[in-house]
């Protein structure tokens, strides 16, 4: 797996589906981050930043309460919600400023759903003395509205993105316009393992340090390797960093879940690889909730982070080699999850690693005591908190 | 030689340069489209471009995203598209090139696409975000049904590039004028009319160079020509009218022609 991608590809998926103005610049990327990959000095500045900044390595806890309650195997978490900002995104915005700041770019530009990007782009960019500037639909806003303020704070620019649904699609097609615009000048900074190559290859090297951590960790604490990995999927940017190092250990199970939203059947959900069809989506080839014209549909999830009709393409070979499965859990397991994880451990999952979780409680539940499950806690659920209000108001109504 | 090159080749005689004039098929609705084809033609356009609508029009301004969505709101599809050129070529000799993002294609399939495309007529495909290196099968595809591939040119594309451009392209070579998606601009920058200067040397003799993204206005056409580009493209100026002018088609079509004859007249030489 490791040798993936090749020539921009994993299997068929991924690719670089973009407009010729954009040639230049993915191609300029794309040797920039080989010469500095294997340089020291990046390297240890990457090291020194995700260490003393973004407070690496997260811990790997083992959900005992958690785990007596389900009365099945032993449930870990891999606590990205620890690291600085929240969530796992830091890993990736760090890598990519400090690539940003080497290719003599300082205006960045980045898309964000539920904010949790835009947060860690922002929070990267001041610390390194960039500049950034986030697109977010105003139907995010609307849910993630501290976190606007939020990347305010921290010296960001927001541009509320009014075209087409309103949510993380739109501020991609909104950021990739910007991009076409200003290439000269601007870094685009993309927050998943999606868009065309070499991104998905990028961000995912950054994720790479949570599989990497968990691996040693787990060793360390269980003297083996656990049975089964469970991530959320959206993009999959969290999914990949945690199965990638797994990959060629194929003892260990590998599921990333999808959001359900209402139910698949319901039609509003966000399932690209339970439900979608293979398509040609910002940049790449890979799983697309379209229609049967080519149209994009509209998502929907209870978490923004999650509610993206395309997915990485990595994880679209994953699921065509058979190493990965790809389940789904709707938004009420999800808030079920979250809310349980929170009476039983003291700890508020994001909604999007609840549907991880949900579906982690799952199959837990039918393993043996000897066995042991680690779910990527991606993120924490603090912004979320009203959102999950509002949905058990009406459920209760 | 293919339809379009034989119009640049005409042209080329009577020192002209080539009005291709865009739509977004569908928009307002699928029944207007071919009336508001009428309009161009009459008014000069020796190139007919139609859109197919597409819900996430990446390299397109505000203008023309507007257009698309009007146009899937009424429900138009790919195969509709193309049957609008099939019913436009019944009536008229102009050559049609169909623009459309790739995912539609890639839904349809390659071999059905252009199948279609040939049966109703259509004499080129231009494809957004289709890069020449991703396009080693539509080119096999569109060669066997003889629908020439227009590829772009930006500012940003190498020399080493462009002569790989060149070669998979036919019909003619779409130069994006400066940075950015689509739309109508005030005026033209300098950067364009250097850009023209610096890439026909190589397309020269092998394929007829046409200019757009921020042509709308008589004097831009004038400009590109002079320079020695053999065409212009402009479609978010025809588009920008549709809107405006929705609840009244007479008027909308009276100044689509207008417009398309004021563009035409700049293409040509002073006498």
């Amino acid at each position: 797996m490791s040798k993936y991608p090749i020539d921009g590809k994993y299997g068929k998926y991924g690719g670089r589906f973009v407009p010729e103005v954009l040639m230049a610049a993915i191609t300029e990327l794309e040797e920039a981050y080989s010469s500095f990959k294997n340089d020291t000095d990046f390297k240890n500045d990457l090291k020194y930043y995700l260490a003393d900044y973004a407070g690496r390595p997260t811990s790997l806890y083992y959900a005992e309460n958690l785990t007596k309650k389900i009365g099945g195997a032993k449930i870990y978490l891999k606590r990205e919600d620890l690291a600085h900002g929240g969530a796992h995104k830091i890993n990736n915005t760090i890598g990519q400023a400090l690539l940003a700041k080497r290719m003599g770019k300082k205006r960045i530009i980045a898309e964000t759903g539920a904010g949790q990007h835009g947060v860690a782009t922002a929070m990267a960019c001041a610390v390194l003395g960039l500049k950034a500037e986030i697109y977010m639909g105003v139907e995010d806003i609307r849910r993630q509205k501290l976190n606007m303020f939020r990347m305010e704070l921290l010296g960001a620019k927001v541009h509320p993105v009014k075209s087409g649904s309103k949510t993380l699609k739109d501020a991609i097609n909104e950021a990739l316009r910007d991009w076409v615009t200003n290439i000269e000048s601007t870094y685009y900074l993309i927050g998943s393992v999606v868009g065309p190559h070499p991104y998905p290859m990028i961000v995912r090297d950054f994720q790479n340090v949570i599989g990497n951590e968990l691996k040693k960790q787990f060793l360390l604490k269980e003297k083996k390797l656990p049975d089964a990995l469970v991530a959320c999927v959206g993009g999959g940017s969290n999914a990949i960093g945690t199965f990638h190092p797994f990959a060629e250990n194929l003892d260990v199970k590998l599921f990333g879940v999808e959001a359900a939203g209402k139910g698949i059947k319901s039609g509003k959900h966000a399932a690209s690889l339970g439900a979608g069809f293979e398509g040609i989506f910002h940049g790449m080839l890979t799983y697309v909730l379209q229609d049967k014209e080519g149209q994009i549909q509209n998502t929907h999830s209870i978490s923004a982070g999650l509610d993206y009709p395309g997915v990485g393409p990595e994880h679209a070979f994953l699921k065509a080699l058979k190493r990965a499965q790809y389940k789904t859990a709707t938004d009420k397991e999800a808030v079920d999850a979250f809310c349980l994880l929170s009476q039983e451990e003291g700890i508020i999952p994001a909604l999007e690693s609840s549907h991880a979780l949900a579906f982690a409680i799952k199959i837990a539940r039918k393993m043996n005591k000897d066995k042991t499950v680690v779910v990527t806690l991606s993120g924490r659920g603090d912004k979320d908190v009203e959102e999950v209000a509002n949905y058990l108001r009406e459920k209760n109504e | 030689m293919s339809k379009i090159e034989k119009v640049f080749q005409i042209l080329k005689t009577k020192e002209e340069g080539a009005l291709i004039g865009y739509l977004t098929a569908g928009d307002p609705n699928p029944k207007i489209t071919p009336l508001l084809a009428n309009s161009l033609i009459r008014g000069g356009v020796d190139i007919l471009e139609l859109g197919i609508p597409f819900s996430d029009p990446i390299a397109d301004g505000p203008t023309i995203q507007a257009a698309s969505l009007r146009a899937l709101k009424a429900g138009t599809t790919p195969n509709q598209v193309l049957e609008i050129a099939g019913e436009i070529k019944k009536k008229q000799k102009i050559p049609i090139v169909i623009l459309t993002y790739y995912n539609p294609i890639f839904r349809m399939g390659l071999e059905n696409f252009f199948r279609l495309s040939k049966k109703y007529g259509v004499d080129g495909v231009v494809v957004p975000d289709l890069p020449i290196e991703e396009a080693h099968k539509y080119l096999e595809t569109s060669k066997k049904y003889g629908v020439d591939t227009i590829f772009f040119a930006t500012p940003s594309t190498s020399e080493q590039r462009l002569m790989k451009i060149i070669k998979s392209s036919s019909g003619f070579l779409y130069l994006v004028s400066q940075f950015g998606v689509t739309g109508t601009r005030e005026t033209l920058q300098n950067s364009t009319v250097e850009l023209i200067k610096k890439i026909l040397p190589k397309t020269t003799n092998q394929i007829p160079l046409a200019v757009g993204f921020g042509v709308s206005k008589p004097e831009h056409v004038k400009l590109i020509v002079e320079t020695g580009a053999e065409g212009v493209i402009v479609g978010s100026a025809f588009v920008n009218i549709i809107e405006k002018n929705q609840k009244n088609i007479n008027k909308m079509l009276g100044l689509i022609e207008d417009l398309a004859y004021k563009l035409k007249e700049s293409t040509k030489g002073d006498p």
